[in-house]
């Protein structure tokens, strides 16, 4: 029997605003426990909530840059339900009309195809505080620092058919939402968290199956593993005679499993209504114009231009606008070095970004800035060094210890572009093996290779690499 | 002084024949003289009113005075106030002190008024007699054997005695106007959004609004001046100029056209009540105006819509009183639900829990479309029954209550019964209309108040009708025996 699977994904992406949805406490991440939550969060008596306009200026930003129409009035609603993180006793969110409607994104696959993905809405709400179980016992503490906090929950339509496109899809929300600098992304701090909603159907059926929704996902790989499971848990439960309790689920990420967390009948009647504290909001044109003047070149337009001004393969331009700041650096490379699109690419998807990944670094935070790659490449392009001695400098500027012309001066490592220098060298490797030069020159050309080893291991790596191919065969023949 | 008028105690202040220390000593020996039988205050606050007053009388002293300064008056316990205790009348909140002030108390105190202390009111507001406080019931100075009012009924009797020249209200669904009719004195309730909200303990976020008490119009229109205003932090406020209300006190009414809905005369309302309100309405033809029939067909609809829209709010307003982080919290709770369960059970009276669940009930899936949507529809019907009312004539006239004060318990016992006795306030409440309430005579030996009803934002027009009937007439004036 065939499947198909049908997700759906909601995200919620933490809007990057410098004080809350409806009060004025900041929203930075990491102070002390209830330090940011002013009177408004903490939902004393008579308090009012004022919504921050630069929360629906992000909102409308993200509508744009998804090709979604602008809700021109849309209102805040009520969602009731006790919860100690939960200081009104409901949380703010919009309902039946949200800022954002219909747009879509377009994802691609390793394979190179692309899909077009349908979000269906997204609306402006604000997060909870954080309950603390640790530490407090048998008792449970609560941060209200969050709690008011902007978020962007991002619907997407059931057009998702794997784990792999839901995680495609994710990524590229991810990379949009910073993009337009209303999100730092950072899923480590809970500022970009998922829900998968996840069902399966027998392949050509039209009515959906019955879905489960995996809360609170805070990685791809892990949204990755928990559709894989959850698929596996339904197609079994179906195909064993079962049927799907449609219910709200847990990964957990130790066991690798999806776990129940209460069911459609636990769930709780939240009881809906207009917010009366605060009136509808109203977008109007103007103000939408103006929002659509600060949009940035957008990840699918900057690949674009990657490939026809830069000439990089797709490969490549994929990779280096993946985020806004990795294609900023390599644009800021590139201009310095003054060309060597190629060679900067490499340098920067290679080395740059394998050296970062084993640190867990972000490029935002790249000890080796774009100017001090760009210094190096540029001593590569004028043969100062080769690319290989260049892997040893830039390990040193990686771990701190200078410009590229420091290192190179300090370790000693500028390239012998002197011939006759280079010649000596030479001299030398094929007078200690006589026996192989002879050898090479009745026929066995293989040993070229050995030779140019000896010489560069005598230059100690700093010989030009062309020159000395040159010389060498010359010298070889002779 | 305490039968002045709030331009005699200027004057008085401004010409130094006594000091706000003085004045505020006076009212301040008036309250401990009277309330122990009047139970008017939940809090008296003594020694802040005396330091401000203190302050009142340098600002005087050096010529900065406001209209309002060494001016002593008493605060609904609705507003915060920040460093004496807002207690809403509930167990939950007896000990709350908030961080922060009402916008309405800030500006009072800007302004130099002096605060003699917090009144007694129904528990968050609910309720139309003031016998719901966790405080004790408030007893009417007309008659200690009725009741006041409500839910202002602390501000209006503490007026109605003397014990303060003017009190802040707040009315949800006729909160300022009914007791102000119990009590005798005069009362404004503005257009919703003319006053802020913030810092006023919400019941019906939609409905409530702040206004003035006092004994005539006058007064009432300089502590509104006092009070009303476009504010930030509270995004249903209306920005918009606030006019000079006594300015316009004074104008001729010769013309005015004065509409009585012809669905608040009929069934229902006391006969004696009716009489005084006829002679109130011959005053004003006397005065110049015309007085013409005009139809509110929606009108039996705004006890069921209102009684399904404000608890509704309510229910969700209501919810943060949890015993996590202020307010009454239960003894050794055993777990989270035993938290919430005990201290809400213990914290909230009878009234508030019955409009909690009357509100969760209209909100829940399945219902909120038959209660809820449909409560809001006919709000939209109300709003559009006044609009083509008033659209023939200035002001709209009519009863403020069917009957005068009833007696202590009569109502508590029913609550039926006093939601349908709202049939007269609500309706304004729900179309955001401002209406005040105005001496009109007795029955029975109890105040009488003449319902005033004028278009949005139009407090001014209001109080100017107000007050050129109080200079025609002297019901407003009249002080029960005992607190002469």
């Amino acid at each position: 029997m065939e499947w198909e699977v049908v997700i759906g994904l909601e995200i919620h992406a933490q809007l990057a605003t410098k004080t809350k949805i409806f009060s004025g406490a900041a929203t930075a991440y990491g102070a002390l426990p209830n330090t940011q939550a002013c009177a408004v969060d903490l939902a004393f008596p008579g308090v009012l909530p004022v919504l921050n306009e630069e929360a629906v200026r992000m909102a409308v930003k993200f509508g744009l840059a998804i090709g979604a129409e602008i809700g021109q009035r849309s209102v805040f609603a009520r969602k009731n339900y006790f919860y100690p993180d939960l200081p009104k006793g409901y949380q703010i969110s919009q309902y039946e009309l949200p800022v954002v409607g219909r747009g879509q994104v377009e994802i691609e696959m390793d394979d190179g195809s692309t899909k077009v993905i349908g979000v269906t809405r997204a609306h402006l709400e604000e997060d909870a505080g954080k309950s603390l179980h640790e530490d407090f016992h048998s008792m449970s503490g609560i941060d209200l620092n969050r709690a008011g906090t902007p978020l962007l929950e991002i619907v997407s339509e059931p057009d998702l058919r794997s784990a792999r496109e839901a995680v495609a899809y994710g990524k590229k929300i991810h990379a949009l939402v910073q993009y337009l600098e209303i999100c730092d992304g950072n899923m480590q701090e809970g500022s970009f968290r998922m829900d998968a909603n996840v069902s399966v159907r027998r392949k050509g059926a039209h009515a959906f199956g019955t879905r489960c929704e995996i809360k609170n996902v805070n990685s791809f790989r892990f949204l990755e593993r928990a559709i894989n499971y959850e698929v596996e848990r339904q197609i079994e439960i179906i195909e064993g005679g079962g049927s799907i309790v449609q219910e709200t689920r847990l990964f957990d990420a130790n066991k690798g499993e999806t776990r129940s967390m209460r069911s459609k009948e636990e769930a709780n009647d939240y009881r809906y209504f207009p917010d009366p504290d605060l009136l509808p909001l109203v977008v109007e044109p103007a103000f939408i114009e103006t929002v659509r003047g600060t949009l940035p070149e957008l990840p699918d337009e900057k690949k674009h231009r990657f490939m026809t001004h830069y000439g990089l393969p797709a490969y490549d331009a994929g990779v280096l606008t993946a985020s806004r700041a990795l294609a900023d650096y390599y644009e800021a490379v590139v201009r310095e070095v003054g060309g060597e699109s190629k060679l900067c690419a490499n340098w920067v998807m290679g080395d740059l970004l394998g050296f970062l990944n084993k640190d867990g670094k972000e490029i935002t935070d790249s000890p080796v800035s774009a100017v001090q790659l760009a210094g190096m490449l540029r001593r590569i392009v004028d043969n100062t060094i080769s690319g290989k001695i260049a892997k040893d400098v830039f390990e040193a500027m990686f771990a701190g210890e200078g410009d590229a012309d420091a290192i190179i001066d300090k370790k000693g490592l500028k390239q012998i572009t002197d011939t006759g220098a280079i010649e000596a060298l030479i001299d030398e490797v094929l007078a200690a093996n006589p026996q192989m030069v002879e050898d090479y020159r009745s026929g066995k050309d293989k040993l070229f290779g050995f030779f140019v080893g000896q010489v560069m291991k005598a230059a100690k790596g700093k010989a030009n690499p062309a020159q000395l191919n040159d010389l060498l065969k010359q010298k070889l023949s002779g | 002084m305490h039968t002045f008028s709030l331009a005699q105690l200027r004057a008085g202040l401004d010409r130094r024949e006594f000091s706000s220390v003085e004045l505020t000593q006076h009212f301040l020996g008036r309250i401990a003289a009277h309330d122990r039988l009047l139970n008017s205050f939940v809090t008296v606050t003594d020694d802040e009113a005396l330091k401000a007053a203190h302050a009142a009388d340098a600002r005087i002293a050096a010529g900065s005075a406001g209209p309002l300064t060494g001016i002593p008056y008493a605060h609904k316990d609705i507003f915060c106030t920040q460093g004496v205790r807002t207690t809403c009348g509930s167990r939950m909140l007896r000990d709350f002190i908030a961080p922060y002030n009402a916008t309405v108390h800030e500006k009072l105190q800007q302004g130099g008024a002096v605060m003699l202390g917090k009144t007694n009111m129904d528990e968050f507001a609910m309720g139309s007699t003031s016998e719901s406080s966790h405080f004790g019931i408030t007893r009417n100075p007309w008659n200690p054997d009725c009741v006041p009012g409500g839910s202002s009924g602390g501000s209006a009797a503490a007026v109605g005695a003397r014990l303060a020249p003017v009190a802040t209200g707040t009315d949800t669904g006729g909160s300022i106007r009914q007791p102000a009719a119990f009590c005798g004195i005069t009362g404004i309730k503005p257009t919703y959004g003319r006053v802020s909200r913030y810092g006023m303990i919400a019941y019906a976020s939609s409905l409530d609004q702040g206004g003035a008490m006092g004994a005539s119009a006058e007064d009432c229109a300089l502590l509104l001046q006092a009070m009303a205003g476009f504010d930030p932090l509270d995004s249903t406020s209306v920005d918009r100029e606030v006019p000079d209300y006594r300015a316009a006190l004074d104008a001729d009414l010769t013309g005015l056209r004065i509409g009585l809905p012809r669905e608040w005369f009929g069934e229902g309302l006391d006969a004696e009540v009716a009489r005084v309100l006829e002679a109130a309405l011959d005053e004003y033809r006397r005065l110049g105006a015309e007085v013409v029939d005009v139809s509110l067909p929606n009108s039996e609809l705004a006890i069921p819509a209102y009684y399904v829209i404000a608890p509704a709010e309510a229910s969700s307003n209501l919810s943060r009183y949890d015993g996590v982080r202020f307010g009454h919290r239960c003894e050794a709770p055993r777990d989270l639900e035993d938290l919430y369960k005990r201290s809400r059970g213990e914290g909230f009276g009878e009234e508030v829990k019955r409009r909690i669940m009357i509100g969760t009930y209209a909100l829940s899936a399945g219902y909120y479309d038959a209660y809820y949507l449909k409560a809001q529809q006919i709000r939209r019907l109300i709003a559009e029954d006044f609009r083509r009312a008033l659209s023939g004539v200035d002001v709209l006239m009519g009863p403020v209550a069917p009957f005068a004060a009833p007696a202590v318990g009569q109502m508590s016992e029913d609550p039926v019964q006093m939601y349908l006795s709202d049939i007269y306030t609500l309706s304004v409440n729900l179309a955001g209309l401002p209406g005040m309430s105005v001496p009109a005579g007795f029955a029975g030996g109890k105040p009488v108040g003449l319902q005033i009803i004028g278009n949005y934002f139009e407090e001014a027009r209001l109080l100017n009708v107000a007050h050129r009937f109080q200079q025609a007439t002297d019901w407003h004036t009249r002080v029960p025996a005992a607190f002469a």
